[in-house]
């Protein structure tokens, strides 16, 4: 008895100590090998294999490769890359085994079509898969407006944008802003008005957490856009009129009626630079934000698109 | 039933859990709660989708293996350990015995079956907080994936009833595989012409067409089921798993056993 209680908690160390110890090595190898080869790898590309591979488990499949594009998005976004090649596949792979996915359609189209850092910069692909996604749910007005907006945002194609929101309001049950967006694309497309309608309308329709603050983060951008791109025509304006730029914020303000100085959503004063530039005080603060950058500024994190 | 059919069917249930094969029920848990907490920290929005198409996977696929492997013993088993003849010698007739046996083991897995379904329940209440009226739908994939196992049981007993457990096994998974391309198999015959179109519809109605089983997809995004396909699976797989067991019985009545 005595013996084979030794033997046991021998045993037991051993695989304890044996365990670490593999661990321990297989993580030093894996410092030693350079990474990523097997990152922009899919083995199995076709959509119509690997529904027939899944034995018809294909919904559990589709969870799989939708996990796989998340991850896959989100480490690439982490890492700065510069393409998300296997980005498109894994979508269409995801939704081709589960064509009622439509989280893979709202949040694939907005990984797809933004450009770098913020998105794989692939608009038409993000359009290829909402139309593939209004195929096969035609009555799911969400799909139209993100539809819509890709044209409207990314390819800043005005009169599809236009369209994609007309067809969505004829579907039973459409929000009825689709309505007003297809109208306001034809009159008002590519004002700033414009765009806080669309984000606001992301914001007030959606239940998800992260969409919500996508929404607001965007919505933060705009008014940054706004504000510089009119606080730059002021400066333009004062130079045109006095033959210099001006000394300060105060002076430029005072001399544009405005009362006080402008400030970003979070309250800091916009900067005016000797050069004549408005600059932001935290640009990391807003990073989907077009001006008011310095020169050079790259940005220190990625916010998801 | 028959008395000796349900003595036959009770004592193969025993030996079953006496095999541990409810151990597997452990791995379900582990499986579906890891699923459940981990999914939510990786993935986006699918949390409650993977619960369903994970859980309901399982429990067929775990139901399947479990009905190949036990099912290929049932007979094979008896005749090496030389229990059959004891059996056989007593008022028990050859063909109560298959359906005895083939009743124990749809026993057993109707039994893992449930145990499952309350993980997956409990796992969508674990991740939803709440029952919505549509989850009720997941009983119906549930009954569909049971009915699944009456035809694979019966199938794992016909193909033991004549042959050795290893090629049983392998049978009986390969005509899984193929019933899960049955209706690719007749969409082969449709272009086919002759004989040839003949063969291949004949080989599409005679491997099992488990494709009309899996709703687990639809189910999981709430899209109800026709009450005519649960009422025409239901008959399928009743008339399936009988042909099969009328083959088993067939074959093993005229078996010589000495």
């Amino acid at each position: 008895m005595k013996h084979r209680r030794k033997i046991t908690i021998v045993a037991s160390v051993c695989l304890i100590v044996f365990l670490a110890a593999s661990s321990f090595v297989l993580h030093r190898t894996d410092q030693l090998r350079p990474q990523g080869t097997l990152d922009e790898v899919l083995f199995l590309n076709s959509p119509k294999v690997i529904q027939r591979a899944s034995l018809g488990y294909d919904g559990l499949m589709a969870c799989i490769y939708w996990t796989r594009a998340v991850q896959y998005f989100g480490n690439r976004h982490h890492d700065f890359a510069p393409s998300f090649n296997l980005l498109a596949p894994l979508l269409e792979i995801t939704t081709h085994l589960d064509p009622h996915l439509i989280v893979a359609y709202e949040f694939g189209s907005s990984f797809l079509a933004p450009k770098p850092p913020h998105g794989a910069g692939q608009p038409e692909r993000a359009i290829q898969l909402m139309e593939y996604g209004i195929q096969n749910n035609p009555d799911n007005w969400r799909l139209y407006y993100d539809l819509g907006f890709v044209y409207y945002m990314e390819l800043k194609d005005y009169k599809d944008a236009a369209q994609a929101f007309e067809r969505g309001s004829h579907v039973p049950n459409a929000h009825p802003f689709l309505k007003i967006f297809a109208a306001q694309m034809a009159q008002h497309a590519g004002e700033f008005q414009t765009a806080r309608m669309l984000w606001t309308a992301t914001y007030q329709t959606t239940q998800d957490e992260q969409i919500k603050q996508n929404a607001v983060d965007h919505l933060r951008a705009l008014r940054v856009d706004e504000d510089v791109t009119h606080l730059q025509d002021a400066v333009t304006r004062f130079g045109e009129r006095t033959g210099r730029l001006p000394t300060s914020m105060s002076e430029l303000t005072a001399a544009e009626g405005l009362t006080g100085v402008p400030v970003d959503p979070d309250g800091h004063p916009y900067k005016l630079t000797p050069e004549g530039r408005i600059e932001l005080r935290t640009p990391d603060d807003f990073p989907f934000a077009t001006v008011g950058f310095p020169p050079g500024y790259k940005p220190k994190f990625h916010a998801m698109p | 039933m028959n008395t000796r059919i349900a003595y036959i069917a009770s004592n193969t249930f025993r030996e079953a859990v006496r095999d541990r094969v409810l151990y597997n029920l452990i791995a379900f848990a582990l499986l579906l709660s890891g699923a459940a907490i981990l999914v939510g920290q990786i993935s986006i929005e699918i949390e409650k989708l993977v619960v369903i198409n994970l859980g309901l996977t399982a429990v067929s696929l775990f139901g399947v293996v479990i009905a190949i492997f036990i099912g290929i013993g049932l007979v094979s088993k008896e005749i090496d350990k030389r229990t059959l003849y004891t059996v056989l010698s007593r008022p028990v007739r050859r063909w109560e015995f298959i359906i005895g046996k083939f009743c124990g083991l749809a026993g057993t897995l109707v039994v893992n079956a449930f145990f499952m379904a309350v993980g997956v329940f409990a796992a969508l209440f674990y991740v939803s907080h709440k029952f919505v009226r549509a989850d009720a739908l997941i009983l119906v994939a549930l009954y569909f994936i049971v009915l699944e196992f009456l035809i694979v049981c019966s199938v794992a007993l016909l193909f033991s009833s004549f042959s050795s457990p290893l090629l049983s096994a392998v049978f009986t998974f390969s005509l899984f595989v193929i019933g899960s391309f049955a209706e690719d198999l007749r969409n082969f015959a449709g272009m086919a012409h002759g004989v040839s179109r003949w063969l291949a519809t004949g080989a599409a109605y005679l491997v099992p067409n488990f494709s009309a089983f899996n709703v687990i997809t639809s189910i999981a995004h709430e899209q109800p089921v026709a009450a005519q396909l649960i009422l025409q699976n239901t008959l399928y797989a009743l008339f399936y798993a009988a042909m099969a067991l009328s083959g088993a019985i067939l074959i093993f009545e005229h078996r010589n056993l000495k």
